[in-house]
């Protein structure tokens, strides 16, 4: 039988008081990336670009989705195919997925 | 406080990352024969690389009182070449036989091709054949998901090869049930930017429970921190974990998976 570990000793008020301050400059850092890619040239080719929509995606999922967010982030940026790749060679790690399901 | 880092690349660390571990409470490692960052040349720079894990790096450790075992085994960023991957694997038995050698690791895949799925499958030939212990590498970031399913597939596959003795490492959100409800132990990776954080994996710990979990810093030659398992026991007790729990985790549970190994000593 499975074990389930019990929370800290901790409210969620006092979760909110640990780590609002720290996720608020993560937050600024986000939003300064985005700011930043407005700001340089081409910028329309960035925002074309498979990892920027899947990026947006995420952002869409902190606002929208209820519990299990950080799941849902890392599914979208997952290949979630099954089939074996021929060959390794010249492939890339990216951090997204080319064929990432954008929602309607 | 006593920390097992079950998962660490101490040949690319400084002496002084040593020291730093030694007085803040980290007397056991175990190294996995890994990546180096760039493509070796030829099958006898695998065979120096398995003497410097085997031989030159536990001498190392013991000058700053720190215990040091390794696993042996050729990385999946290494595999795709099959003629070097043979001759590899042929002298991979030799080194296994090491003293503190506690078995096959870290293979696994890297972006799920397909002679990396054969040489994996080599290697899990050799781990049944000799029962030894398996340390995995599950692929990064994207490629995770997938090559965690290819690798599970493959392991329960094999009937020679009990699931409790298979550590699958740098799990995340996405892979930890799939991998514990299968019955094989888990590793969460405290690496920035491309695995998990302190905060993350308390997360896990608090969602999946503390069973067949442990917890690494893989800490190697890119931006990595040596110390991170002790940031994440304390972070735990920023959030009001007990001590017990926090042992439990950091020291019993990694003491519980190696000393499946009877070379495990600690």
């Amino acid at each position: 039988m499975s074990e389930k570990a019990t929370l800290g000793r901790k409210s969620a008020e006092e979760i909110l008081d640990l780590y609002f301050i720290e996720n608020r400059a993560r937050l600024l850092d986000i939003a300064s990336f985005l700011d930043r890619i407005d700001r340089y040239g081409e910028t329309q080719k960035a925002k074309g670009d498979f990892r920027y929509r899947a990026f947006m995606a995420a952002i869409k999922i902190l606002t929208e989705a209820k519990g299990e967010r950080t799941k849902k982030i890392q599914l979208l940026f997952s290949d979630q195919t099954t089939t074996p790749v021929d060959s390794a060679r010249g492939l890339k790690t990216t951090g997204a997925w080319e064929g990432f399901y954008e929602g309607d | 406080m006593k920390v097992i880092d079950p998962h660490i690349h101490m040949i690319s660390r400084t002496t002084d990352d040593y020291l730093k571990m030694a007085i803040s409470g980290i007397p056991i490692v175990t190294e996995p024969a890994f990546w180096p960052g760039f493509d070796r040349a030829s099958a006898a720079s695998f065979r120096d690389y398995f003497y410097q894990l085997t031989k030159a790096e536990p001498l190392r450790a013991a000058r700053f009182g720190i215990k040091h075992y390794c696993w042996i085994g050729l990385n999946a960023k290494e595999a795709e070449d099959l003629e070097l991957a043979t001759e590899v694997l042929s002298f991979i038995p030799e080194f296994l036989s090491s003293p503190t050698c506690l078995g096959l690791g870290e293979i696994g895949l890297n972006k799920n091709s397909r002679n990396e799925i054969k040489v994996l499958e080599r290697q899990f030939a050799l781990a049944a054949e000799r029962n030894e212990l398996i340390l995995i590498h599950t692929p990064h970031l994207e490629d995770k998901l997938k090559g965690t399913r290819i690798i599970i597939d493959m392991l329960l596959s094999e009937p020679r090869i009990k699931p409790e003795r298979v550590l699958i490492d740098h799990a995340e959100e996405h892979t930890i049930a799939e991998i514990k409800d299968r019955g094989f132990w888990y590793g969460l990776t405290l690496y920035p930017h491309s695995k998990g954080s302190p905060e993350r994996a308390v997360d896990a710990i608090e969602i999946y429970g503390p069973e067949r979990v442990v917890v690494n810093s893989s800490a190697d030659w890119s931006v990595s921190d040596p110390l991170a398992t002790l940031k994440t026991a304390n972070e735990m007790r920023r959030r009001g974990h007990s001590e017990e729990l926090i042992r439990r985790i950091f020291y019993e549970n990694p003491l519980d998976f190696l000393s499946q190994c009877p070379k495990f000593s600690p």
